[in-house]
């Protein structure tokens, strides 16, 4: 049953026997203990599990681990670099776009996203990107307000 | 939610896909983008024994120009469409549709032979290829691969005319003929974006202004996307006076049975397929300009 899978995650690689119906949400938060990315839905709707899975974003509870295979994953954890936080993270504090932080990983991972394909997103542009992510308590204001403050600093 | 067990084949080639589904049968399921298929997996609605990554199969991915229409591989993503230069010249209505699909992560994912092969009531593309007349390539170990005209390719609720051990491996558009203009209206699902009602028109127009050549798909409204036949008949050879339009976008209903559920009833179903109609009607008329 157990597959045999190496996934580069934030730049490291692992090397894992899993299930192939393991999904990668889990293999992320179980596995490897990366618990930075929220499971909340489960059901592909709230976008809080959003990974970059080869550039892309991704709802990583609708992705088997299997799908990784010999691919790069980047987490909320693989953002800072330096022990300086990404400009999304900093945007994210400074423009108080979290209350309770539970959507937070996904919307900085989707609006990472964004910024790699977009970087001087409109505002209609940023709100378009990150539909497929709820926030059920901050309101989607700030969080706009978050990302245009990462596309202003990043260069 | 946890699918039930399976085993997991990640083949390079569709020959070896193909391979791989005749010998697992009715016990395999081919896993593209997985966006409809991983959901039902989780909830235990589909249990296959054997899931064949076609992911894996870079033959399956492409998007080629073919004299002055377009040729698009199975596994190409709504990312892709949405992104291509070769799509937006002569299939603006495909990229216009499949940028209107779910959300960007579901965009990355989900791919067009998926959506064709599951043939959700609520999917996009399906009216979107049959207005574009398209149709569907497939394969099959033993070298019966066809190719399926897109009327005869949605028969049913979740069900096409594929037949056991076929592969999906690409989409042709023809070319778009002189004076055609495109359109792609849809009612969304406020959550999901699914389409509630979504209706595609191709219009071409004579030098006259008047309709020569009409077809409409429409999505969500009925059990599969069908062709909306009496609204074509009411368009064609008329200039697309607002009358007109209005009158045949009323019938674009007809002849569907449609679906009620907890996001729509029949009766607004009906009423959406007709604003839908007309609204995608007058945007096709007038880029055809
Ligand atoms: C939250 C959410 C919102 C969505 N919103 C929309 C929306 O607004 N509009 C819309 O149109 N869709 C929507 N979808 C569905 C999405 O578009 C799916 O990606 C699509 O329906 C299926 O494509 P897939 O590549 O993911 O296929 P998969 O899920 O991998 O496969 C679906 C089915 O098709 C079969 N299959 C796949 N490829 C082939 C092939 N090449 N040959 C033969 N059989 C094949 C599989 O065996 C399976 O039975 C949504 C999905 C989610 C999760
Ligand atoms: S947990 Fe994946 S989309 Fe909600
Ligand atoms: S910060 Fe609480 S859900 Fe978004």
């Amino acid at each position: 049953m157990g597959h045999n899978i190496t996934v580069t995650v934030n730049g490291t690689k692992h090397t894992s026997d899993v299930e192939p119906r393991l999904l990668l949400a889990h293999y992320l938060r179980d596995v490897l203990t990366l618990t930075g990315t929220h499971i909340g839905c489960d059901t592909s709707q709230c976008g809080t599990c959003t990974v970059m899975l080869n550039g892309m974003a991704v709802k990583s509870c609708t992705v088997l681990a299997v799908q990784a295979n010999g691919g790069e994953v980047t987490t909320l954890e693989g953002l800072a670099k330096d022990g300086k936080m990404h400009p999304l993270q900093d945007g994210f504090w400074e423009k108080h776009g979290l209350q309770c932080g539970f959507c937070t990983p996904g919307m900085i991972m989707v609006s990472y996203g964004l910024l790699r394909r977009n970087p001087k997103p409109t505002e209609e542009e940023i709100r378009h990107a990150i539909a497929g992510n709820f926030c059920r308590c901050t309101g989607y204001h700030n969080i706009v307000k978050a990302v245009q403050y990462a596309a202003s600093k990043l260069k | 939610m946890i699918p039930a067990a399976f085993e997991y084949y990640a083949p390079t080639t569709v020959a070896e896909a193909a391979k791989l589904l005749a010998k697992h049968g009715d016990d395999a399921k081919l896993l593209a983008g997985g966006h409809s298929l991983i959901p039902l997996m989780k909830l235990r609605l589909a249990q296959p024994k054997a899931v064949i990554d076609l992911r894996g199969v870079s033959e399956l991915s492409y998007i080629k120009e073919a004299s002055g229409g377009l040729s698009i591989g199975a596994t190409t993503t709504y990312y892709q469409i949405t992104s291509s230069r070769a799509v937006a010249k002569a299939a603006p209505v495909l990229a216009e549709a499949a940028g209107m699909v779910a959300d960007v992560q579901v965009r990355n994912m989900g791919t067009i032979g998926g959506s064709l092969s599951h043939a959700d009531p609520a999917g996009d593309l399906p009216a979107v290829v049959l207005a574009l007349n398209a149709s569907i390539s497939t394969a099959t170990s033993a070298g019966k691969g066809r190719t399926v005209p897109i009327d005869s390719w949605f028969v049913g609720l979740l069900t096409t005319s594929i037949k056991p051990g076929e592969i999906v491996t690409g989409v042709s558009i023809p070319a778009l003929a002189h004076m055609t203009g495109t359109a792609y209206e849809k009612f969304a699902n406020k959550a999901s974006r699914y389409a509630i009602v979504g209706v595609a028109a191709v219009i071409t127009l004579d030098t006259s202004g008047a309709c020569k050549d009409v077809r409409i798909g429409v999505t969500g409204a009925g059990p599969h996307a069908v062709r909306a036949a009496k609204t074509e008949a009411a368009l064609k050879g008329k200039k697309l006076d607002e009358a007109t339009i209005q009158k045949a976008a009323g019938a674009a209903a007809d002849g569907i049975d449609c679906l009620s559920d907890v996001h729509a009833s029949a009766e607004y179903r009906t009423h959406l397929t007709k604003v839908c109609a007309m609204r995608a009607i007058q945007k096709a008329a007038s880029r055809a300009k």
